[in-house]
């Protein structure tokens, strides 16, 4: 029979993975939101250089598996360079990686989604491409995003869960360490459900908040 | 010619399809009123916009103070900077409020300090008439105030040239002539302007110097009195039979 009493004993450990599941996520969305938005105004860029840079990293990260690039990066690169990386380092490092490729592409269309005339008024301003940018062009850009951000949020929470695989002790991995002890794998898994739905919820409550916080001024 | 401060020889624009200048020549002289009037797609835009290389020249000079611009050694954003540029959609920047619109650049480009900009910024809000909207956000303006805090930003940069792309013809009627007389005042204080409008009173009444584009070439020059009640061009005339009849 189903059996929730021994629950509250592997709570403690549970509620640390999930603290580890969020910093990983906000982490990797922190880092990827940089790498993001180098990638996303080198692709909407002049330089035909750093458009190509930007698309094949992009390209190449979103048609590859996380999985197989979790792998390349814990298992792959040791053996290139003659010592182990650990997994929290290869887990930050794999996550934000994909990320990036996925922010940079958003970043690319809020870019190209500011008028053009943004741009020129700029200019016959005076202004070169890095002010226009940075004063311009990418706070605008920000603001449109930021719904789409919070979903590659999410995304990025529940992929998260395939660092398990590299012995990395977020919520998914605590699960799998208490199912050994306990034998207990729906209760488990069950419980685990809940607290990724709880997390994703919350977060998506608090995009449209600052969806709507954001929205105030313009149009 | 020392006293001019644009120049424009032979310039060509080609885009993909059309070939929107043919060779044009056009001086401009300090603290001359140039109003470049024609039938749309005649390219007055499109000269207007290669002044200050917003569009790059196919073919030909353009020269800012004795200076050929349009050349690779040139920084245009130095260039720019004497060069400001009023557009038919206003294109405030609608994320920061109207001060901030006015201040930025003089801030960033010029490097001034904010007090110093703000004051300024401040005094131009005055003289286009709306001190109280300073600190409101561009969205919350009317199309003839957004249009007069549009002037206010280009003349805080303190230009030499001021170049105006159809700044009326995106306004409801009622409200072009707050910005038509914001414009006036900006020409009596002896400001450099070349303006692409359709609003022939403002042509005759502040223009130095008229010119009639059509077909991607300036078919006729004159003084507005002249142009407007004597032209030699038979395109000319039927342009302004047409325009005049109808206003």
């Amino acid at each position: 029979m189903l059996d929730f009493t021994f629950i509250p004993r592997i709570l403690p450990s549970l509620l640390k993975g999930a603290g580890v599941t969020l910093w990983l996520t906000a982490a990797a969305v922190g880092i990827g939101f940089i790498i993001g938005s180098f990638m996303g105004i080198m692709a909407s860029g002049t330089s035909k250089l750093l458009g190509i840079v930007s698309k094949l990293y992009i390209n190449v990260i979103r048609g590859t598996p996380l999985l197989v690039q979790i792998f390349l990066i814990y298992f792959g690169i040791p053996a290139l360079i003659g010592a182990s990386v650990p997994s929290t380092l290869a887990a930050i490092m794999a996550l934000s990686i994909n990320s990036g490729a996925y922010i940079g592409e958003i970043v690319r269309g809020g870019i190209n989604s500011v008028d053009r005339g943004q741009f020129e008024a700029a200019f016959s301003l005076g202004m070169n491409r890095k002010l226009t940018m940075l004063h311009i062009i990418f706070p605008q850009a920000f603001k449109r995003i930021i719904p789409m951000l919070g979903n590659e949020f999410i995304a990025m929470l529940k992929d998260s869960s395939l660092v398990a695989v590299i012995s990395m002790e977020e919520l998914l991995r605590k699960g799998q360490l208490a199912v050994t002890r306990t034998f207990k794998p729906f209760e488990i898994y069950i419980v685990i459900t809940l607290m990724y739905l709880v997390m994703t919820y919350c977060i998506s409550l608090f995009v449209k908040w600052s969806e709507r916080r954001f929205a105030t001024d313009e149009r | 010619m020392k006293d001019n401060i644009i120049e424009v020889r032979g310039l060509h624009k080609k885009f993909k399809r059309t070939e929107a200048l043919k060779g044009v020549d056009i001086d401009i002289k300090k603290g001359q009123v140039m109003v470049l009037i024609g039938p749309s797609g005649s390219g007055k835009s499109t000269l207007l916009r290669c002044m200050n290389l917003l569009e790059i020249p196919t073919q030909g000079d353009v020269i800012f103070e004795g200076r050929k611009i349009n050349d690779k050694s040139v920084d245009i954003n130095e260039v720019r900077k004497e060069m400001g540029m009023v557009f038919q959609s206003f294109n405030l920047f609608p994320h920061i409020k109207v001060i901030d619109n006015i201040i930025l650049a003089p801030m960033k480009v010029r490097g001034m300090s904010k007090d110093e900009a703000t004051q300024a910024g401040m005094e131009l809000l005055k003289k286009v008439g709306i001190p109280e909207k300073a600190n409101d956000y561009p969205a919350q303006l009317s199309g003839g105030q957004q249009q007069r805090v549009a002037i206010a930003r280009a003349l805080a940069m303190k230009p030499k040239v001021l170049l105006f792309d159809e700044p009326t013809s995106a306004l409801d009627p009622e409200m072009i002539g707050e910005v038509l007389d914001v414009m006036k005042a900006v020409a009596f204080e002896g400001m450099t302007m070349v303006v692409v409008t359709h609003e022939m009173g403002f042509a005759r009444e502040v223009g130095d110097m008229v010119s009639f584009m059509d077909e991607g070439l300036i078919v006729e020059r004159a003084e507005p009195e002249k142009l407007f009640t004597a032209p030699e061009n038979a395109r000319t005339k039927l342009f302004l039979s047409k325009v005049l009849h109808s206003s």
